[in-house]
């Protein structure tokens, strides 16, 4: 870019124009938030790699010992041969590897539940929506009844009936997203089903089962995907929180909820136990919603009202 | 009008007999359902008390019958005996649900109170710092969860600086000091969420109607800037919040679980959690099936209001 128009050249209003661009593009584009993500991804995908410790691994030594830059701590105690870099639980197990390892679980139960029920949600919305009449009826009766159902209580209750297992959490977690993505998926198939295409394919004697898979379903892929991205949050939110209150993830299980929970009777003397955890759960649930209301914006404004 | 309504108050009760048949399939789901009653800590239960459990939940019948006597013990408000103090369910819930509707009721009107202020006021000064200030309230509304935030309350308010107490809830008179202070925290962390999301949808419904044709001929005419937000454009932006206030209200139920056991603030939300460590199944059914009941309630309500708010919406 020529500079020199007008015999402006000031260095002020150069280096203001780069300034002026990076925050251009840090606004146009989620780049920390996918940063974030990433990063996260990376350390669930190689959390044994990475770990300093194991997750189970206990050092009575180093029994509630603080970070790493707390060093009046570690010179008092110089039998513990270890140094934390985000502290230690009270049995002297790392924070940080148990937060790698937390990171697998917390992203796995949040991916694993949120596909499950998107995909039961998306198949009930085209079929509703295609087909229509009592098939139509029926299933948003369903949702209605569904969503007017305390959901955090039940799944506690049914953690307590089955016991507490990972993929318990999973299916729980599942039914509770499929119900989000029905009345909206139903919606937009209801447009859909009159355009040409598809009126066109019908006559060319297509089977439903290709019309819906072929000419309806692409067209509600954005919708489907800004949808669920806007769902992530909820569920690891929900995860945490029904590992905290003890109907989650098995207890000893290193989980962000979990983590919390035991972190929260030593809050007074050793803070870092819950303070890390929660922090990656804020910066994580923060990330993904930031990055779904940006696709939202870019690729579905109409569901802005769904906020 | 009344065809919707008759409508609406029949999906409350399909949702109602929803909500107990999986209470009922739950409890009938693992092996024997007499395992569920047995006390915990391996206290087994004599042969005369097997014999008259069984008699009373009817399960040497088909399991249709057994849902059928069930319900109609749970209508006529017979809940069963807890297991740890063996007292009648409905008695303990009485007793304890004063102090949740205390804390929800609090909450609700902080976080309306603040909500909706604040999503007017970063819709109207859309692009300042008010807005700035009011988006980044909603994102960490949004993304922290309830218990972290109860714990970082205590971490600094009560460990570090020592102005509140950490948990619990004074009963002692008069109102003020004591028993306020011990409500600021709960209601905080109870109404953070809420009032986020008060002020997302403020907002969008501000930005919706100030950007209307009616808004523009009201500025065209020459009508000054308070009396359009005020007198035009408010009303009409209200619709969205006060329908979702009776919703908010019922989420607080949920939201209770949580923040009673992190302050261990004496209502049905920490009872819950303490008969899921205790494994007091009649306990945590009743209390789930009445948090059924005023959640159904609630979402009626919510339907109500929404008709009486919106004079476009007649059915």
């Amino acid at each position: 870019m020529n500079s020199n128009i007008d015999g402006i050249n000031s260095p002020a209003l150069v280096k203001e124009s780069l300034k002026t661009k990076i925050f251009y593009v840090l606004r146009r584009w989620p780049v920390i938030p996918i940063l974030v993500l990433t990063i996260m991804v990376f350390i669930a995908v190689f959390a044994p790699l990475i770990s300093p410790m194991g997750p189970k691994e206990i050092n009575l030594r180093g029994r509630a010992a603080p970070p790493f830059w707390e060093k009046e701590w570690y010179d008092a105690n110089p039998k513990n041969e270890i140094t934390y870099v985000l502290g230690a639980d009270h049995v002297g197990r790392d924070v940080l590897t148990r937060m790698f390892y937390g990171a697998r679980i917390s992203l796995a139960v949040a991916l694993i539940s949120l596909t499950a029920g998107v995909v039961i949600g998306t198949a009930i919305g085209l079929v509703a929506g295609y087909y229509g009449g009592f098939i139509d009826e029926f299933s948003m009766r369903a949702v209605d009844v569904w969503n007017a159902l305390p959901f955090l209580l039940i799944a506690i209750l049914a953690a307590v009936t089955f016991g507490q297992e990972v993929w318990i959490v999973m299916v729980l977690l599942a039914l509770v997203a499929w119900a989000g993505n029905v009345r909206n998926v139903r919606a937009e198939v209801l447009t859909l089903k009159t355009r040409d295409y598809v009126s066109l394919a019908k006559i060319a004697g297509a089977s439903d089962f290709r019309i819906l898979m072929k000419h309806i379903f692409p067209g509600v892929v954005n919708t489907i995907v800004v949808l669920a991205t806007l769902r992530v949050g909820g569920l690891i939110l929900a995860e945490a929180s029904l590992s905290f209150l003890g109907a989650g993830i098995p207890a000893q299980t290193p989980t962000w909820g979990n983590m919390i929970s035991e972190g929260r009777e030593w809050l007074s003397t050793a803070w870092w136990i819950a303070m890390f955890p929660g922090i990656s759960i804020l910066l994580v649930v923060m990330s993904v919603n930031f990055f779904g209301d940006w696709l939202r914006d870019r690729w579905d404004p109409r569901l802005r009202q769904l906020n | 009008m009344r065809k919707y309504l008759i409508q609406r108050f029949s999906f409350g009760i399909l949702s109602l007999i929803a909500a107990t048949l999986i209470v009922f399939v739950l409890s009938r789901a693992t092996g024997d359902p007499l395992l569920l009653y047995a006390k915990p800590g391996g206290y087994g239960m004599s042969p005369e008390q097997i014999a008259a459990l069984t008699e009373k939940l009817a399960l040497d019948k088909p399991l249709i019958v057994q849902y059928f006597i069930w319900l109609g013990r749970t209508v006529t408000g017979d809940l069963g005996k807890t297991l740890l103090a063996e007292q009648p369910v409905l008695d303990v819930i009485k007793m304890k649900i004063g102090a949740t509707f205390q804390l929800g009721l609090v909450a609700w009107v902080v976080a309306t109170a603040i909500g909706i202020p604040l999503g007017v006021l970063s819709a109207v000064k859309r692009g300042s710092v008010w807005d700035y200030i009011g988006r980044m309230f909603a994102l960490f509304g949004q993304a922290t969860p309830v218990f972290f935030i109860g714990i970082l309350g205590i971490l600094f308010f009560a460990v570090n600086l020592g102005w509140l107490d950490a948990a619990g809830r004074p009963t002692e008179k008069p109102f003020f000091p004591a028993q306020f202070k011990s409500l600021i925290m709960p209601t905080v962390a109870l109404a953070w969420l809420p009032a986020a999301s008060y002020l997302r949808i403020t907002r969008s419904a501000m930005l919706e109607v100030l950007d209307s044709e009616y808004i523009k001929l009201a500025r065209a005419k020459g009508v000054s800037q308070n009396a359009v937000i005020w007198r035009h454009a408010l009303r009409n932006a209200l619709i969205p919040p006060i329908t979702v206030s009776a919703l908010i209200l019922v989420g607080f139920l949920e939201g209770s679980v949580v923040v009673e056991a992190v302050y261990a603030w004496p209502g049905i939300g920490r009872m819950a959690v303490e008969s899921i460590h205790n494994n007091d199944f009649p306990l945590l059914t009743g209390i789930i099936l009445m948090f059924a009941v005023l959640y159904v309630a609630g979402s009626f309500l919510a339907d109500i209001a929404y008709t009486l708010v919106d004079p476009r919406i007649r059915y």
